[in-house]
């Protein structure tokens, strides 16, 4: 899509959304951002955790409530860019009913996504999540979409190895 | 005499890096508040150096170190008359700003800082003008006060001379805002912190790359800033004292180059400002600050200003056109450090956009969180112009705004 604008003095200018713009900030995830899920205080967490990225300053508190395994609820606090609140707030959603082991195979899988595995984009369980796949192309952000699944890993244990890449500790400066 | 018109395209000539396509479009860089870029002459400076004159300094057993120490030394003439001090002996190399604060907070703060003595510092002020006399507090049990900025982003003086008292140790006061591009009355400010018998230390990191200097002028007793933030090298900046006070401080590290006499039983310390330059120095560096001082005298601090002052002018007029954005700080009385929000897009995000049209900004909260705390912000995006930037270079700047405000408006 061309969109040209005449400027001042006469010159064409180029207004068109480059597509990688467009597929980093995608609408699902402005969305997200403006319209948080699962935002707020949860009463009686089993499990709260706060991380920052002190590099920008973005921040998230997540709150479990975990019975016989199973993250019965899950909400968040937070504020930064859309890409770490955005990320949350899909996290959430996934979140919602999930079994530990599940919630550490999403980690792992989101993770994944993020390295640029471009067959998860297809992955059903990753729900709006995929819509961060567009991340992979701006390795300084991915720090900010791991940055709710970093406070997910320190609360139900690290997944397992395969597929996390440098920079997606929880702390890390770069 | 009228001044000649500013060049501003030789001026560009001389910053090699600025030649470049980054993204696939033309490098913007307004990221001068952070690291300014350096002119050939700096970069061939220090070239010239290693390749010619390069052994260590006040060795002087042969040539090259006589060479070197020749040039090391001459470097910190060429700030002593650069900013009007007194005697070059008045100028320590140090790494930057942050270790001149770190410096004058160590050793100045164990031999004159106690409980209950109060040190008075600003809320706009950079982390490190806060951080080292945080860690002086903890140790000696000192408290720390903070001047107040209004909502223009000026600081509150009444409230300053209010602050003031015999309990006052030391003043620490910014000359610029890093993020509001602020010009402090340093001058006044000096003078009221003697008034109350205070010490007054100056952080110059973003005023020494913008502003005539005169020490005499100014008053205060202790001025630090950066090389690399006025064309000159990383990992050289300076600490400017007075020579009674540099006399008169402890050593703030031990090692070689800053003794008189060294026995097992204990040591004596050389002259100031050897006494504070243990190991071997930053030679070439301190050649790069001295080339990068004569590249701006040569252009004109005063022709850079009145240059600097109009792109300004254009800057907060064409963003002030754009609805929505918010610029922090007033509007005048200050530097080409733009702090900004604009509608709901966070600092970062725009960051992003802009470095895929080639725009090089700051996003986050700049070494400043409290002062984005009392803003009521997260974070700004910040755009610093420098002697190089262009009036085409702000209207790539609206038009990469224009262009953030489609994405984020796309579901809105």
């Amino acid at each position: 899509m061309s969109k040209r604008v005449n400027s001042p003095d006469g010159t064409s200018i180029d207004r068109s959304i480059p597509s990688t713009l467009s597929d980093l900030f995608q609408e699902v995830i402005l969305d997200h951002y403006r319209r948080p899920r699962n935002k707020g205080p949860l009463e009686a967490p089993t499990h709260t955790i706060t991380m920052n990225n002190p590099l920008c300053g973005d921040v998230i508190e997540l709150s479990l409530s975990v019975q016989a395994d199973r993250i019965a609820e899950v909400r968040y606090e937070g504020r930064g860019c859309s890409i770490s609140q955005a990320a949350a707030s899909m996290m959430t959603e996934r979140l919602k009913g999930a079994k530990l082991g599940e919630a550490r195979a999403l980690s792992a899988k989101f993770t994944r996504l993020l390295h640029g595995e471009e067959e998860l984009q297809r992955d059903e369980k990753l729900g709006d999540l995929r819509a961060l796949a567009g991340v992979s192309k701006f390795p300084v952000r991915i720090k900010c979409a791991l940055l709710g699944f970093n406070c997910l890993d320190e609360l139900v244990g690290k997944p397992v190895a395969r597929g996390r890449g440098p920079g997606s500790g929880p702390g890390e400066h770069r | 005499m009228v001044a000649p018109p500013y060049d501003i395209e030789a001026v560009r000539r001389d910053f090699p890096i600025l030649e470049q396509k980054v993204n696939g479009q033309a490098l913007v860089y307004l990221d001068s508040a952070a690291s300014s870029q350096r002119p050939r002459a700096v970069i061939d400076a220090v070239r010239r150096h290693y390749e010619t004159s390069h052994a260590n300094v006040h060795r002087g057993a042969h040539e090259l170190s006589v060479r070197a120490t020749e040039a090391y030394e001459d470097a910190r003439a060429c700030v002593a008359a650069h900013i009007g001090a007194e005697d070059a002996a008045e100028i320590v190399f140090v790494r930057g700003t942050t270790e001149a604060i770190n410096l004058v907070a160590g050793s100045l703060g164990k031999a004159h800082i106690g409980p209950g003595d109060e040190i008075l510092l600003t809320k706009m002020e950079h982390h490190s003008n806060l951080v080292p006399w945080q860690l002086l507090a903890e140790r000696t049990g000192a408290t720390l006060r903070f001047v107040d900025v209004s909502p223009e982003g000026r600081l509150v003086l009444d409230d300053y001379a209010r602050m003031l008292s015999e309990r006052t140790r030391l003043v620490g006061v910014t000359h610029i805002s890093n993020s509001l591009g602020v010009i402090n009355p340093v001058r006044e400010i000096a003078a009221l912190a003697h008034e109350a018998g205070a010490f007054c230390l100056v952080d110059g990191a973003q005023a020494a790359p913008h502003l005539a200097l005169d020490m005499g002028a100014l008053g205060c007793d202790f001025y630090a800033f950066s090389g690399h933030k006025m064309c000159g090298p990383t990992g050289i900046g300076v600490l400017w004292a007075r020579r009674a006070i540099l006399e008169e401080m402890p050593p703030y590290q031990g090692g070689g180059e800053m003794i008189a006499s060294v026995t097992l039983a204990g040591s004596t310390w050389a002259a100031v400002p050897h006494k504070f330059e243990a190991g071997t120095p930053n030679i070439a560096g301190a050649v790069g600050l001295g080339a990068a001082i004569r590249y701006l005298n040569a252009i004109g601090l005063d022709a850079i200003r009145r240059y600097e002052t109009e792109l300004l002018g254009y800057a907060l007029e064409r963003l002030g056109e754009i609805e929505g954005l918010r610029i922090y700080g007033p509007t005048d009385e200050r530097v080409g450090v733009l702090s900004f929000t604009y509608l709901d897009v966070h600092a970062h995000d725009l960051a992003t956009i802009l470095d895929q049209r080639g725009i090089a900004i700051r996003a986050g909260h700049h070494c400043n969180q409290p002062l984005m705390e009392h803003l009521g912000v997260d974070a700004t995006a910040r755009a610093s112009l420098y002697l190089y930037s262009t009036f085409q270079e702000v209207d790539a700047l609206c038009e990469a705004l224009h262009l953030a405000g489609e994405i984020f408006c796309r579901s809105a």
